[in-house]
């Protein structure tokens, strides 16, 4: 394993350390250790809040800032963050006019926003939630509730956000996350497993020269494994999945986001975008904007995830408003 | 002995500490086979910092399972905070005004913390889960109470227990949880929690009877 770091067992509050005075302009520190606020939150403004577990750099700290995220909760490397945390989070922001928090659809995660959220409860502070389920592969149509949460989270916060922030009430700014979600869909494929620091060596296995499509952000197992293909062939086989399980058909305009796993180059993140714009043109389907880099990642697995949302008149200007996060920055 | 007294349960929360840091790796090493291999690394860090904190305390037993509780839900995160930390603070609160602790009163304070569980997640026996260590080990030593049996039986019975639904997860298909994302694949090995459940009760009645 060649690691940068001092020890595994603290290497998220180290991580955290390093991230909060690299980017003092944008996010601070609060009471609770593993609890990220954004600077100068508008005054009388619907919280917005997230988190998760660590090691998807951007995701989730990375989309705290202006018109995203007001705070985010860290968990440990893959593993949700404490009810306390969301719990925190959601007083860092409250402003009495309730908190929307959106997250993915992990158990963990589940059951601590549950918890917060009947904690903040009984501290008079109105939670509601989404909860991100856009991941295709995860399980079949019929069972869409038990779909993940991956990229496609980039996209909604980026929508409750600036919801948010343009003074929608709490079910407005729920809503508008909701239909954001509902709107979109991404499929993942791995090229190399990932290694938690403190566990050491992979936990799962992707043989050189296959690729498992549909895999997870921790690792769980996708559609199938086979054998590694061009991009060309790849981004045909992602945009196989998306497509059609919306299904995003001629005429549709889109948000198209293709973000790296963690250790693919951006490089070839940008020739597999090549080839998904290619495709989707030819389905008549028309991109409005697209988002390429390393969005939401899984330590050092190689890969990408593709994600698409259709758009309706309400979602283009929520996407198109700015942003300043660490992850996401829009002028 | 048919009770021991509360105010004397520190050794038995220090057993349970004991249990997990000496399985750490082996908890590792089953959760690795089909989750992400941190379950021993968490619960160990969750236990330990009990220890660090309260080895030098006085505290019962009722009073041990709730901070413990409360440090896995507050600190640890994950599913097992929450997890472990509803089943400890739902022990804790059957049991905080019990001077001493029968084989009924044990039953009632882990049936408390199995129902505190099933309010956070849906797991029932079957789904590959500590559920299923957890509950039969209730069954058995409730059973135990209502027919008057002798304490120690009454721990090794629920001791049984507790290793038999462990072992039952073997052949079970995960429908919980980050392995359930395996299917069928998750077949053939042990559910890591049930398997850390049974290793906290094991050093739990264990603890108790050095007290009877």
């Amino acid at each position: 394993m060649q690691r940068i770091m001092n020890n595994p067992d603290v290497i998220v509050d180290e991580m955290l350390k390093g991230f909060l005075k690299a980017h003092s302009d944008i996010v601070e520190a609060t009471e609770n250790p593993r609890v990220v606020k954004a600077k100068d939150i508008p005054e009388g403004k619907v919280g917005v809040i997230t988190g998760g577990g660590s090691g998807h750099k951007p995701a989730f700290v990375g989309y705290c800032g202006k018109n995203l995220c007001d705070a985010v909760a860290v968990g440990e490397i893959c593993s949700s963050p404490t009810a306390a945390a969301f719990l925190d989070a959601a007083k860092a922001v409250d402003q009495g006019k309730g908190v929307a928090c959106l997250y993915g659809n992990y158990s963990g995660d589940n059951m601590n926003v549950k918890m917060a959220v009947k904690m903040a409860k009984k501290a008079g502070i109105t939670v509601k939630t989404v909860v991100a389920n856009d991941d295709v592969a995860s399980a079949p149509k019929d069972q869409r509730e038990k779909r993940r949460g991956v990229a496609g989270e980039v996209l909604m916060w980026k929508v409750g956000g600036a919801k948010a922030a343009k003074g929608g009430d709490l079910d407005e700014v729920i809503a508008a996350a909701q239909k954001a979600i509902d709107n979109t869909r991404s499929v993942g494929i791995g090229l190399t497993p990932c290694t938690l620091p403190a566990v050491g060596h992979p936990n799962f296995e992707i043989k050189d020269g296959t690729m498992e499509v549909g895999i997870g952000h921790h690792g769980e197992p996708g559609i199938e494994v086979c054998e590694l293909e061009s991009a060309e062939k790849m981004a045909k086989r992602m945009v196989d999945v998306v497509v059609p399980d919306y299904p995003f058909v001629e005429g549709d305009e889109v948000v198209v986001l293709v973000s790296g796993l963690g250790a693919t180059p951006v490089m070839e993140l940008y020739v597999l975008y090549d080839e998904v714009d290619k495709l989707l043109a030819e389905k008549g389907i028309k991109t409005h904007k697209a988002y390429v880099g390393n969005y939401f990642t899984s330590l050092e697995m190689m890969g990408a995830t593709l994600t698409i949302m259709k758009l309706d008149d309400e979602l283009k200007e929520l996407i198109d408003m700015p942003a300043n996060g660490m992850g996401l920055k829009q002028f | 002995m048919s009770i021991f007294k509360n105010a004397d349960g520190k050794p038995v929360l220090l057993k349970m500490v004991k249990g997990i840091q000496d399985n750490k790796a082996y908890l590792g090493e089953v959760d690795g086979l089909i989750g992400d291999g941190d379950h021993g690394m968490n619960m160990n860090k969750g236990f330990s910092l009990f220890e660090e904190r309260f080895k030098d305390e006085e505290f019962g037993f009722a009073e041990g399972l709730d901070e413990l509780g409360t440090i896995l839900f507050n600190e640890i995160g994950g599913s097992m905070g929450p997890i472990y930390g509803n089943i400890l603070m739902g022990m804790a609160e059957a049991g905080e005004d019990l001077e001493e602790i029968g084989v009924a009163d044990l039953a009632a304070m882990l049936e408390n913390g199995l129902k505190e569980l099933q309010d956070i997640v849906e797991a029932q026996v079957g789904d590959k889960t500590l559920v299923d260590t957890l509950s039969p080990a209730v069954d058995v030593l409730k059973a135990a109470g209502e027919a008057g049996k002798d304490y120690k039986e009454a721990l090794e019975e629920m001791k049984d227990a507790a290793a038999k639904g462990r072992d039952s997860t073997k052949d079970m298909v995960a429908k919980f949880g980050r392995s359930s994302r395996l299917g069928e694949r998750s077949r053939g090995v042990l559910d890591a929690g049930a398997t850390s459940c049974c290793i906290i009760l094991t050093a739990m009645a264990d603890g108790i009877i050095e007290l009877l």
